[in-house]
């Protein structure tokens, strides 16, 4: 048996694109959406993609609200579905984010991030809509939100997505922004076999001792796809084991507790950020998406000029990952957190900082980015 | 018709409270009797229905019947049904919903629904009111109709849902009653063998939160005007007097095909050339 | 369905069910059924029954069961004609 090593295929993508091939690569046959800069991209190659795989599936539906609604009917059908948007389609999705977060039906939705509030700056990058991503639907819900601060990180992080939105039964954000989504880089393509693919798990049990959202060792119930014969009710109402409605205070409050401590026991496995000499840094940066990029080069520059720099990259939003931002935070005398909003994650390492080093933040809103210089202006 | 009621229970969940949680007299229950019979006797096995309900006191049927129920946000039923519909055609897909669920909140994807011509089937069960929410005016609340809304009368026209939908490209539009019960078991299931978007609209009576405000004395009131003023299509026609009447039967019946069809033959044609292309 | 039924029908009404709508009563053709005292449906004339169908599906609760009394009994009770007590519901349960 001779081994040829078949030369890895490359190709230049944006990073919608790259989007793409990550959600192929991780399984995914069915998307929903409707167009809005400066995610289209994502749609207009799912159109021409989907429809030749055997089972795929591309709808463009009539609003964004209808997207998530497809979205959410096929994930229950058994497929990994997805849909894209941006800030106006993203407010418009929030109800059913709720809805999925509820009935734990697994989905991924990539918001790629323009600037401004209601229709803003449709062809600028922005990073407002952090919070919202987290807490834009009413009620306490757990919910993943990730970031991706090039193009092949798009790709992975997309295959991320899928994979903990079916291993945790959730939906997952995955937050881009128009920089990123629109940045063309060479990415190697998914070969199979590149990445592990986690697929949700089903009930292996006769169906009539099925239940639904019964306790598992991992907290996530089993999930299987409608008419395979296990018949379940999914309601957005507080529902008791059996997935019926209820408002037993006990029966709500193990619902929601089970919901959020399916994630919350996991942390280490969801909660991803990457190291760049941290260290033995004393000035720490923190950012995500396309401005990591401007960091990252800020942070080399520190480091020539003899400040002993680092960079957090956060790929992992929400949860937030406490943990490492704590540990690094104890370490150093400043952290500085660059973002183009008006201060959405710097609150939350300000919250988490309980005074062990100068935070100080770099807040864009008109659209335009951070440059390395006005970083390196604030860790130099 | 000896096993009407008993087949009924052999549909139901057995764990679910019952009394139905409607009001006494509430023409939501008659419209699910309805559905299983019309289930039943298309011989459709219970794990290949889907049924996808709103909110509203309509929503509630989803949660007795033993079929795999989905209890949608309000409104957004059909959008839920229309993904599950294109991710397993195979699954006979309805989706209950109110007069506010369909009409008012969800009149988009209605009339979306209609246009792509989806393989789901609609069941609207129109009280012309907000029951649920206790009794405000919907976009089928007649001219001049009380609600805690419309507290002077109803000054907005409302939607004529079976123009609307026919307009909108449905295969099949039908109304019936929860008084011509026999005709409705046969009008929901002519919509589900059908291919493509069919909508069936059951007129049913809410006394609690409608007919009280609107002259009605009754539950059963509501039930003989039912009786009295609706009208085979074919005679309605030929009445000299219409006014107040209300046409019932099938209005629309097209034979195309859903657009789960459509997509599958388009998949077919790509994998074909692609394969004559290798 | 026909006349020709009639006498030959098992009329049952469940008062756990049953809400005393009042639909039943007021549309069945030969007054088989009237309010009871708390409002509810009873039997009254078993025998009148034609099964003429209206009442099973018109009955928003599905809380009443007509059958023929030699065909499968209804839900288990047996064959033949309703006892008494199906007509003085709720009464048997007073001590
Ligand atoms: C987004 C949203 N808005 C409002 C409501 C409140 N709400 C619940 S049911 C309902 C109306 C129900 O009316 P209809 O659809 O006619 O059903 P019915 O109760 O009459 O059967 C409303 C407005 C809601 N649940 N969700
Ligand atoms: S409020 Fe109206 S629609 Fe709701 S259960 Fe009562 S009668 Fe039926
Ligand atoms: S129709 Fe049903 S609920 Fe109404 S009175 Fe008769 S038996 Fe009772
Ligand atoms: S079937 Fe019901 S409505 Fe008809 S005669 Fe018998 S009791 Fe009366
Ligand atoms: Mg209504």
């Amino acid at each position: 048996m001779s081994q040829v090593r078949k030369k890895r295929r490359e190709a230049f993508l944006l990073g919608n694109e790259a989007v793409v091939e990550g959600a192929l690569a991780a399984g995914c046959t069915f998307y929903a959406g409707y167009p809005i800069t400066p995610s289209t991209e994502i749609m207009e190659t799912m159109a021409r993609r989907l429809p030749q795989l055997p089972d795929g599936v591309f709808l463009q539906m009539e609003d964004e609200i209808a997207s998530m609604g497809a979205v959410i009917g096929a994930s229950l059908a058994g497929r990994k579905a997805m849909t894209a948007t941006s800030g106006p389609g993203f407010s418009l999705m929030q109800e059913q984010i709720g809805y999925a977060a509820m009935t734990e039906t697994p989905l991924v939705l990539v918001d790629v991030m323009r600037g401004g509030a209601s229709t803003g700056l449709p062809t600028s990058p922005g990073q407002g809509d952090v919070q919202q991503a987290r807490w834009g639907s009413h009620g306490d819900h757990p919910i993943l939100v990730l970031s991706a601060a090039d193009v092949p990180e798009c790709l992975e992080m997309t295959v991320t997505a899928f994979n903990f939105a079916e291993k945790y039964r959730t939906p997952v954000v995955l937050l881009l922004d128009e920089i990123t989504a629109h940045t063309r880089e060479k990415v190697s393509l998914p070969e199979p076999g590149d990445f592990e693919v986690f697929s949700r798990p089903v009930p292996t049990m006769p169906p009539e001792w099925y239940k639904p959202y019964e306790e598992t060792l991992r907290g996530v119930p089993p999930m299987p796809p409608l008419g395979t014969g296990y018949r379940f009710h999914v309601t957005g109402l507080s529902h008791d084991l059996l997935g019926f409605p209820t408002s037993r205070p006990e029966e709500v409050a193990a619902l929601v507790e089970r919901q959020f401590r399916k994630i919350d026991r996991f942390f280490h496995d969801v909660q991803l950020v990457e190291h760049v000499m941290t260290e033995d840094a004393e000035a720490l940066v923190i950012a995500y998406g396309c401005v990591a990029r401007s960091a990252r080069l800020a942070v080399r520059q520190a480091r020539e000029a003899g400040v002993r720099a680092g960079l957090l990259v956060l790929k992992t939003l929400f949860p937030f990952p406490r943990s490492h931002v704590e540990k690094l935070l104890r370490s150093c005398r400043l952290a500085v957190v660059p973002e183009l909003n008006v201060g959405q994650i710097s609150r939350e390492v300000k919250r988490v900082n309980e005074g062990y080093a100068a935070v100080r933040t770099i807040n864009r809103v008109d659209g335009q980015i951070i440059a390395p210089a006005q970083i390196l202006k604030e860790i130099a | 018709m000896a096993e009407v009621t008993q087949l009924i229970h052999q549909y139901l969940r057995h764990n679910k409270k019952f009394p139905l949680v409607f009001c006494p007299g509430c023409g939501h229950g008659i419209v699910l009797g309805s559905l299983v019979r019309s289930v039943h006797a298309l011989g459709l096995s219970k794990d290949e229905v889907v049924v996808v309900a709103g909110i509203g006191c309509s929503g509630r049927i989803a949660a007795y019947v033993d079929f795999n129920t989905v209890h949608a946000t309000h409104g957004r039923a059909l959008t839920i049904a229309t993904g599950i519909k294109m991710a397993n055609p195979g699954l006979t897909v309805i989706a209950v919903m109110g007069d506010g669920d369909a009409f008012s909140i969800g009149g988009n994807h209605l009339i979306h629904a209609a246009r792509r011509n989806i393989g789901v089937t609609a069941l609207v069960l129109n009280n012309f009111i907000y029951g649920m929410t206790g009794g405000q005016c919907s976009s089928t609340t007649p001219e001049g109709a009380y609600s805690h809304t419309s507290p002077m009368g109803q000054l907005e026209a409302a939607f004529d849902i079976v123009e609307l939908t026919r307009a909108a490209g449905a295969s099949g539009v039908a109304r019936g009653t929860v008084f011509h019960v026999k005709a409705l078991d046969g009008l929901i299931a002519a919509a589900l063998s059908q291919p493509g978007f069919n909508l069936v609209e059951a007129l049913t009576p809410c006394f609690t939160q409608y007919g009280r405000g609107n002259g009605f004395k009754s539950a059963v009131d509501m039930f003989k005007w039912l009786k009295d003023k609706a009208v085979p299509l074919e005679a309605y026609e030929k009445l000299e007097d219409k006014a107040g009447r209300i046409p019932i039967g099938v209005f629309v019946k097209r034979d195309a095909p859903g657009l789960e069809t459509r997509y599958a033959a388009m998949r077919q044609r790509l994998l074909e050339k692609r394969g004559g292309a290798a | 369905m026909s006349a020709s039924s009639k006498g030959q029908n098992r009329v049952v009404v469940y008062p756990d069910w049953c809400k005393g709508c009042g639909i039943c009563v007021a549309f069945c053709p030969k007054h088989v059924l009237a309010p009871g005292p708390d409002g509810k449906a009873v039997v009254v004339d078993e025998d009148a029954c034609v099964n003429c169908g209206f009442c099973e599906p018109h009955c928003p609760d599905f809380a009443i069961v007509v059958a023929p009394r030699n065909g499968n009994g209804v839900n288990g009770r047996p064959n033949g004609k309703s006892p008494a007590t199906d007509a003085t519901h709720g009464k048997e349960d007073c001590p």
